[in-house]
């Protein structure tokens, strides 16, 4: 009973509220660059539009005295087949400063798209990154050794895409199990 | 007499002439050599490949490559149900398995709406404690073996045995476990299990102070680990450091604590932090002595568990499993603390699937050991084998 008359009142937890909070002083500095915020009660998060500007809110985020995300947990790529677009999704974390957390997705052309690495900005990007390019393909701009890291150097492809299709022989051995 | 430095050791050479003449020669011209430390090293804790590139001894970079052990399981996680997803996640970090599948099927239940029994999540803390003291005693035991102290690796290998019955007692295997279930465990506990756990309590505490005089506090293994890979604070949390490593650098971070889940709020426990007197803070001292006094407080997590968990006849820990899991559309990340760090499922749901859209795994131990190569600048090769031994790494997790 409690959860319905929740939704109804579209009440948002604390945990999504403390979100919103750093979110806002994102939004306040970066204005139309992010979106809008999304109070997914299980992963609160928001977009960055304009890619050519992550780099910057990444540093805000990170070096802003009332946000200090000094900890990114997590960075994993994402196909959105059916928009036609690769992205990432990065969460974050405030270790020994503030309790609040947040997501930030970042999207981009599925042929030959990039964004703007962040491996300058939390040394966890790095290979993170590095993966992300390895099962998906999207390319990072200005990441320090993008290369392959989990599949061989040789390997075409990109394993994590939806409309992948493996390669029949790697060296003369046969891939399809 | 002087003492050479590390950087004069390669380029200074010292010869006995025939009239017994003592003759020195400084700034000698030094090749780099690339030296493969590859898959197949004893010392290296699984197929991690390290190109290190040497000077004479002493390492001037030492580059991880990793792969030698990928299985994809986030394709794999595309194309099998959500409960099927179980065994896979076992298999990552094979050493904690029970940590590994509790930190799945935690994040799987935020998106389904059951509500797990008591009994049921006191059962899954006192099989994970279990695990984490098998995992560390591994850590232990193979880091100290690296170093050439073949004692204390027998010593955890015993005690680890008797962990790894009471599992296979509980599970039906002692190291892939498929035991914790989303919504629930696969089978309750056998009825003496409580009088078993407790009798290993009593006998493993002892134990634990006999291991820190063997090893902690041998002098030739303080030798060998103190002021070895030091981390400072900052620099761990900007690589996203997580459980032992970054504890051993001084920061007081516990998921258990910060981030909690299951009961861990309802137990009483303290977060080993060095404090510098015994070990520099964020060497390699430092982590293993975390991982040291962690096995004690898990004994206290236990034993306050045993004391806690309610007894409830004719239990079924299936009940509350939904015949057919479908999470409801949405996404979240879910994250436990597993004896190697802070290990997290990214998971995506389209509300319509029995299969995710999406399920990454963050693992702990690719993570900690991406700051190998900055770690590892300007030591010598002796070194790298102790900073590799204090990372902990279970090439499982790292290559999923």
């Amino acid at each position: 009973m409690d959860k319905v008359m929740e939704e109804a009142g579209n009440l948002m937890s604390p945990m999504v509220q403390e979100s919103k909070a750093a979110y806002d002083i994102i939004r306040e500095r970066f204005g139309e660059a992010v979106s809008e915020f999304d109070a997914n009660p299980t992963m609160p998060f928001f977009e960055v539009i304009d890619t050519a500007k992550w780099v910057d809110i990444a540093l805000f985020m990170r070096d802003n005295s009332r946000l200090k995300f000094n900890c990114m947990a997590c960075l994993s790529g994402v196909d959105y087949l059916e928009e036609g677009k690769l992205g990432i999704v990065c969460n974050f974390e405030s270790i020994g400063n503030f309790t609040h957390r947040i997501a930030v997705k970042v999207k981009c052309q599925r042929e030959g798209g990039s964004i703007p690495s962040v491996s300058c900005v939390w040394h966890t990007a790095n290979w993170h990154e590095r993966e992300a390019y390895d099962m998906y393909g999207m390319v990072f701009d200005g990441h320090p050794d993008l290369r392959r890291i989990l599949c061989p150097e040789d390997w075409t492809g990109f394993p994590l895409r939806k409309d992948y299709q493996v390669q029949e022989t790697y060296h003369g051995i046969k891939v399809p199990y | 007499m002087q003492e050479l430095g590390k950087a004069e050791l390669n380029t200074t050479r010292i010869i006995r002439q025939d009239d017994n003449r003592v003759v020195i020669e400084k700034d000698l011209d030094t090749e780099y050599m690339v030296l493969s430390m590859g898959p197949q090293h004893p010392s290296t804790h699984g197929v991690l490949r390290l190109e290190c590139i040497t000077d004479g001894e002493v390492v001037v970079e030492a580059e991880p490559y990793l792969g030698y052990l990928h299985r994809c399981f986030e394709k794999y996680c595309e194309k099998i149900d959500y409960p099927a997803i179980v065994p896979y996640t076992d298999r990552m970090d094979y050493l904690a398995g029970i940590n590994t599948e509790l930190a799945y099927c935690i994040t799987v239940e935020k998106l389904l709406d059951i509500e797990i029994p008591r009994r049921v999540e006191f059962i899954r803390v006192i099989t994970a404690e279990l695990n984490r003291i098998a995992s560390h005693l591994v850590a232990i035991g193979t880091y100290g073996i690296d170093l050439g102290a073949f004692t204390p690796f027998l010593f955890c290998f015993r005690d680890r045995e008797i962990i790894l019955s009471l599992l296979e007692w509980v599970s039906g295997a002692r190291m892939l476990y498929h035991y914790v279930w989303i919504g629930g465990l696969s089978y309750d506990v056998p009825a003496d299990f409580k009088k078993r756990v407790s009798e290993f309590v009593n006998y493993f505490k002892p134990k634990v102070v006999e291991l820190q005089k063997l090893l902690t506090e041998n002098e030739i293994f303080v030798k060998r680990t103190k002021g070895i890979g030091i981390m400072p604070a900052e620099v761990a949390i900007n690589y996203g450091w997580s459980g032992p490593m970054l504890r051993g650098s001084g920061v007081k971070w516990d998921l258990r604590r910060n981030d909690p889940y299951s009961i861990y709020p309802e137990l009483e426990f303290d977060i080993p932090v060095p404090d510098g007197k015994f070990s520099d803070v964020g060497d390699s001292l430092s982590r293993h002595l975390v991982r040291a006094l962690e096995m004690d407080e898990s004994l206290k997590i236990i034993e306050q568990c045993l004391d806690k968990m309610p007894e409830v006849s004719g239990f079924d820990p299936r009940a509350v499993i939904p015949k057919r899991i479908r999470p409801k559309a949405g996404e979240v990340y879910g994250r436990a603390e597993n004896p190697r760090g802070e290990v997290g499922f990214y998971i995506v749901s389209d509300g319509k699937s029995t299969k995710p859209l999406r399920c990454k795994a963050r693992s702990s131990c690719f993570v900690n050991l991406s700051a190998m190569k900055d770690l590892s600048k300007g030591q010598l090769i002796p070194d790298l084998v102790a900073i590799i031994g204090s990372i902990d790494i279970v090439l499982g997790e790292v290559d999923r």
